[in-house]
């Protein structure tokens, strides 16, 4: 008998009964589906954390002004600015494994151009930030050193405060008020897309750090050097670890801390952020995984059972087959096609719903669907595997009836 | 030499602690050519006697040979072989899959034969025509009558060309017209050179047969060849005398 005959006589006769093979099978296919998922929504989420941590740039730790205790009252983080442009030098100085360091000032603001206005995120930063943040330009420059250096009023802004003002109009050399403060475009920002936290990170205006911390942010500031965070940009291949407790011994020192006091300052590490979003994705995926596995297992024991319900049906069948000249492994063979057949097929369903459930997923998560042949075959592959080792039994069974009885049995 | 040699053939069972002599030291050769019937009440080894010519079983000892091969010592794919290339089997039963249609069921010795799809079609297609079911090729089972099922059980037992085809109570099933119109068939079949052997326990379709083995107790009891009744002839008779019930 040639594989191909054994198939044909095998879907023929699962199509005997067509809603006991599709009930047999749908075990196979919660079990596909839900691996098929697994993998699209593990691979897809992994493939955004990876994306969003480059947008982020790379190998960066943020140090954010920590809690003080004034009188008693305990603020949060970040609610004094501890920090200063020094801090940020003498990190960049001092701490050898860092590549560069980029001080900078945060808050929102009103901006308006011509006859339009829009509310977005305005920065205060020097050129390290374009560094720390690995992003360029896409039309127009980045501010001059001596810009920076003086604070004058000039500005970047992302693509979306620019379509936002300008429409289609090119915003190059026009002029933008922000709190009522004119300053100059002089470039637009590459696209970035969304960060780590579903911020908008095109909507966003950049200015010198002086000129912003002068006119816009930081006019109550007592200290004129304060600044609202710090990026430090780790070498490439250095331990970001490392650098936290570099960073926050020397910052210790630098704000004269006596050993019982707590931190004025906090540092974060971008990576580790991104890294909980992934382990919460793993944790999904692993979920499926063992739903999947399950139902795997509940759908093969299902075949078995059907299996052996058939072979107890077609005891007579067999009796005639042996008759006939099929061979012990013939009939063998026969039974373990058509429990392969029937995970198969239910494989095949399964991956279809797989997909579609991946699909809906990852448009409700907003991950990239990340669908791989490899896992498709895989999959398939796996569930005809499942029938074969549930379907062996039944079919060892098939095999070793004595044709005489078999023939005999009513 | 015989087509078919049986040596003091015994097979024994153990049931329940007794031994049961199916078959208690059977000798007798059957030539290429022969039509045997086969008779004798339940319990006589008749039954015993067909599976082990048919290689479904093996003797518990003396020695059987099927066209000059020692049959009584080969292991399940060896008999396997033997039944798929040199046994017809036709059972009371039919034992035809209602899933598959008259083609189908006929091709499928040829399936563990080995034999190529398209041959096996046109070869399956000519078994069919020559027991006269040329034009029900894609008929189920279970849109023919009985004597046309049987037809096509004795098509596939035919169509790897057997040395012998065993029919066990071939018409037993069949109401008495039926049955001898079988019985024409497998004179014509037998007439062309096909040894055929087969079980009965009715005294009238045993006549058709060209010699009568009587088993009683694993026994053969007696084994005389006969006088062949031409069933065609009594098919004719019996057409004739309806027709003449009918004018009456």
């Amino acid at each position: 008998m040639t594989p191909y005959d054994a198939i044909l006589s095998a879907l023929d006769a699962l199509r005997l009964h067509k809603l006991r093979s599709a009930l047999t099978m749908l075990g196979i296919i919660i079990g596909v589906g839900a691996v098929i998922a697994m993998i699209a929504v593990g691979g897809g989420a992994r493939e955004m954390v990876v994306a969003q941590i480059r947008s982020l740039g790379a190998n960066l730790l943020v140090v954010i002004p920590g809690n003080v205790t004034q009188g008693g009252v305990r603020l949060g983080f970040g609610a004094a600015s501890t920090l200063t442009e020094d801090d940020a030098a003498a990190i960049a100085k001092e701490v050898a494994i860092v590549q560069v360091t980029a001080p900078f000032m945060r808050g929102g603001a009103q901006i308006v151009a011509g006859g339009q206005n829009w509310a977005t995120v305005v920065y205060g930063v020097d050129l390290g930030w374009f560094d720390a943040r690995e992003w360029e330009v896409e039309s127009g420059r980045l501010f001059e050193p001596e810009e920076i250096a003086r604070g004058m009023q000039v500005a970047l802004i992302g693509e979306t405060v620019a379509k936002n003002l300008f429409g289609t109009a090119d915003p190059l050399r026009e002029t933008i008020r922000v709190r009522n403060v004119p300053f100059t475009v002089i470039g637009v920002m590459a696209k970035k897309g969304q960060s780590t936290f579903g911020q908008d990170q095109d909507d966003v205006v950049l200015l010198p750090l002086a000129a912003a911390r002068q006119r816009v942010l930081g006019r109550n500031l007592a200290n004129a050097r304060a600044v609202g965070s710090i990026y430090v940009k780790v070498r490439e291949g250095e331990s970001l670890t490392q650098a936290e407790e570099e960073v926050k011994a020397l910052l210790r020192q630098r704000h004269r801390l006596q050993p019982h006091q707590e931190d004025d300052f906090s540092v974060r590490n971008l990576a580790e952020i991104s890294a909980t979003r992934e382990a919460s994705a793993r944790t999904l995926a692993l979920l499926l995984a063992a739903v999947a596995g399950v139902s795997l297992a509940v759908g093969g024991i299902g075949i078995m059972n059907i299996m052996l319900v058939s072979v107890t049906e077609r005891t007579r069948e067999i009796g005639l087959r042996v008759a006939v000249g099929a061979r012990p492994r013939d009939i063998r063979r026969q039974f373990l096609i058509e429990a392969a057949s029937l995970a198969a097929i239910g494989g095949l369903v399964g991956v279809a719903i797989g997909v579609a459930a991946a699909y809906v997923i990852a448009n409700a998560a907003g991950w990239p669907l990340l669908i791989e042949t490899r896992a498709i075959v895989l999959a398939v592959a796996f569930s005809g595997l499942v029938g074969v080792f549930f379907g062996w039994y039944p079919a060892l069974r098939a095999s070793r009836l004595d044709p005489i009885e078999a023939l005999r049995h009513t | 030499m015989a087509l078919i040699e049986l040596d003091n053939l015994t097979r024994f069972y153990r049931l329940g602690g007794e031994t049961v002599k199916a078959l208690d030291g059977v000798s007798l050769a059957i030539d290429a050519g022969e039509f045997v019937a086969v008779m004798g009440p339940s319990g006589s080894g008749k039954s015993t006697f067909m599976n082990l010519v048919g290689c479904l079983d093996r003797p518990t000892s003396g020695a059987y040979s099927l066209d000059r091969q020692e049959m009584s010592r080969r292991n399940a794919d060896e008999l396997a072989y033997v039944r798929c290339h040199q046994i017809g089997f036709v059972f009371q039963q039919f034992n035809l899959l209602d899933r598959l249609d008259a083609l189908g069921n006929v091709e499928m010795p040829l399936i563990y034969a080995g034999v190529e799809r398209r041959l096996r079609r046109d070869r399956a297609a000519a078994a069919l025509t020559r027991v006269g079911l040329g034009d029900r090729l894609h008929h189920r089972p279970t849109e023919l009558s009985g004597g046309q099922q049987q037809r096509v059980a004795i098509a596939r037992a035919l169509v790897n060309a057997p040395k012998v085809l065993l029919a066990d109570e071939p018409t037993g099933a069949l109401d008495s017209r039926t049955s001898l119109e079988l019985m024409a068939l497998l004179q014509s079949l037998n007439r062309e050179g096909t040894t055929i052997i087969i079980v009965t326990h009715e005294a009238d379709i045993a006549t058709y047969a060209a010699r009568l083995i009587r088993f009683l107790d694993g026994k053969v009891m007696s084994d005389a060849n006969q006088r062949m009744v031409d069933a065609a002839e009594a098919l004719k008779a019996l057409t004739a005398s309806a027709a003449m019930e009918k004018v009456a």
